[in-house]
């Protein structure tokens, strides 16, 4: 089998030209589990493993895909939010289950060989290891099908979630700060995209003006839509959109940042089918092709990030996206950035100038209509903020927007090609879809 | 509480004894003259393989931008909540920062833009971390 160290596939620098397989690759399937706050480490039918194969037979079944037509499984170990996090968040030491559940693997974490085993797939020639996030793993899926390397490709992602405070306990519990965490814990940075970004956004309200709260018309917006998205977490547990005062109201974390900024972690699957365009005409779903994936990655010139630097890596990204789909912002129908922390999702917005909005605008447009319904439907899937920390919405409501299967939330607005990442302005991708192959 | 100790390695080590000296020193890069901290094997904007040497900074900056931090991850943090996270840049190349808890400037009250000079504060018996205060 293919490692993905052995096999190049990341498009991350810039000037790569038009991707030589613009529209030679479909996204012909999807599939959600049921997204709930936390798996209670007692019912395996609501596990991790168990969530993630049900996102993968109804992916399969949307795209008419059998166990035996599956040649690649792109799945990331897992991204748990947990008590502890990152790699410190396991079942263990709690004694572990019957198989397939007697490892941390389809518990609180799901890899391609453990889907093998427990799904049965005979054919997989493609299934690398060391598989990075869904805003990455959806470029290498696209290469792997563009060149050849398989034919028919699961892309998996699994977000768990278990008992416990986000990310409290492990290295966050340690008194003392190593490696990289010597520059920022000491000062009270525990590292991360809220930290990353919220400087960065301070810097924005004073350079272009504005108030923090401004943010409440985007935040509220995305739950909306997340209220038209049926399998996501706030349709599923009706979560009402919050008011401009719940917003003001609630409790601030990294002051000005509030809760109601932060994403909702979740435990969830989901899983894609990517094939090649050919194929896709014999499938039993609509496809929509992919004009282009990238990848980034920038390296902190120092401690921290700032507004310059943000909004360098955001032009860059949205070059090369742009140059490899031989498309420009006036081409975008369908516009969904990542908004894991609402304070980010600007800098997407202005760098790719989706709808004309220039840097320092994105506040004064989000406080026009962005509705589905309306004229600017940014974000029409309601992301994170309104879907729960899935990472997948923005996906998902692309490939639907595409086909006009996505509902309530169906744009009113041509929807021919659509932008969806889960990307920070340092690192993660980018994917061009479209209705047509080109 | 006592903030949280920085453990020196290999690459940190000279950083750390200087700031046990009370004193700040960063890398300036032998290919292209820039200053960078934190401290890296090769310099971040030129890769040049001529190599970074330490430099002794002044150790004044200014404030660029603040956060108060109310509801951290960090548990040796927690009971000091809410405290100021700023953003300091270094006034010798303003596009080297660092973050300060600005010893002495009560929460919310930062001055934004005022300048700051470097301080010095134990975390552990012999060890200092490189702070920042305003100048009055
Ligand atoms: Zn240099």
């Amino acid at each position: 089998m293919t490692s993905s160290n052995d096999f190049q596939w990341r498009r991350d620098r810039d000037g790569l030209g038009v991707w030589e397989h613009r529209g030679n690759v479909a996204v012909v399937g999807y599939g959600h589990s049921p997204v709930d706050r936390r798996w209670d480490g007692v019912d395996l039918d609501s596990s991790l493993g168990a969530y993630t194969i049900m996102a993968c037979e109804k992916a399969m079944e949307q795209a008419g895909v059998t166990i035996d037509q599956v040649d690649g499984i792109v799945c990331c170990d897992s991204h748990i939010a947990g008590g502890s996090g990152g790699t410190a968040s396991q079942w263990a030491p709690r004694p572990y289950f019957d198989p397939p559940y007697d490892s941390e693997y389809g518990l609180t974490l799901i890899n391609a060989q453990w889907l093998i085993n427990t799904m049965g797939f005979k054919n997989v020639k493609f299934a690398p290891t060391g598989v990075p996030t869904i805003g990455e793993m959806v470029g290498m899926a696209s290469q792997a099908v563009g060149d050849g390397v398989c034919s028919t490709c699961l892309v998996i992602y699994p977000t768990g979630n278990m008992e416990g405070r986000y990310r409290r306990g492990g290295e966050n519990a340690d008194d003392y700060a190593r490696g990289a965490r010597q520059w920022t814990v000491p000062w009270g940075n525990h590292g991360g995209n809220d930290f990353i970004n919220i400087f960065p956004h301070r810097q924005y309200l004073m350079k272009y003006g504005g108030e923090h709260e401004d943010l409440v018309h985007f935040v509220r917006n995305q739950h909306k839509n997340g209220m038209l998205t049926p399998w996501g977490y706030n349709a599923t547990h009706n979560i009402q959109p919050i008011s401009v005062e719940d917003y003001i109201g609630s409790r601030p974390i990294l002051n000005p940042l509030r809760i109601w900024d932060c994403d909702r972690p979740v435990n969830a699957s989901a899983a894609y089918v990517f094939t090649t365009a050919e194929r896709a005409q014999d499938m039993k779903s609509q496809p929509v092709y992919v004009l282009n994936h990238s990848q980034h990655n920038f390296a902190f010139r120092t401690t921290q990030p700032d507004l310059d630097e943000v909004e360098m890596w955001t032009d860059r990204q949205a070059a090369r996206m742009y140059e490899g789909a031989g498309l420009g912002p006036a081409d975008v129908d369908i516009f969904n950035p990542y908004d894991g922390y609402s304070i980010m999702t600007q800098f997407f917005l202005e760098g790719f100038q989706w709808h004309g909005v220039k840097r320092g605008e994105a506040l004064s447009f989000y406080a026009g209509d962005i509705t589905v319904k309306g004229p600017h439907p940014f974000s029409s899937s309601g992301g994170n903020l309104g879907n729960g920390r899935t990472r997948t919405a923005m996906y998902t409501d692309s490939i639907e927007q595409l086909r006009g299967t996505a509902g309530d939330r169906q744009v009113t607005v041509r929807a021919e090609t659509a932008l969806c990442a889960f990307s920070t302005p340092s690192s993660g991708g980018w994917l061009m879809l479209g209705k047509y192959p080109s | 509480m006592p903030k949280i100790i920085p453990v020196p390695d290999e690459l940190s080590q000279p950083f750390w004894d200087a700031v046990n000296e009370r004193r700040l020193i960063v890398q300036n890069c032998i290919g292209c003259d820039r200053l960078q901290y934190p401290p890296g094997v090769d310099c971040r904007v030129c890769e040049s393989a001529t190599g970074v040497e330490w430099k002794e900074v002044e150790g004044k900056g200014h404030i660029a931008a603040y956060i108060v931090i109310e509801d951290g991850r960090l548990n040796r943090r927690m009971p000091d909540q809410p405290y100021n996270l700023a953003l300091v840049t270094l006034d010798e190349d303003p596009t080297v920062n660092f973050y300060s808890n600005l010893p002495g400037t009560p929460p919310y009250e930062v001055p934004v833009g005022a300048a700051v000079e470097v301080t010095f504060e134990e975390v552990a018996p012999g060890q200092l971390i490189h702070e920042w205060k305003v100048v009055e």
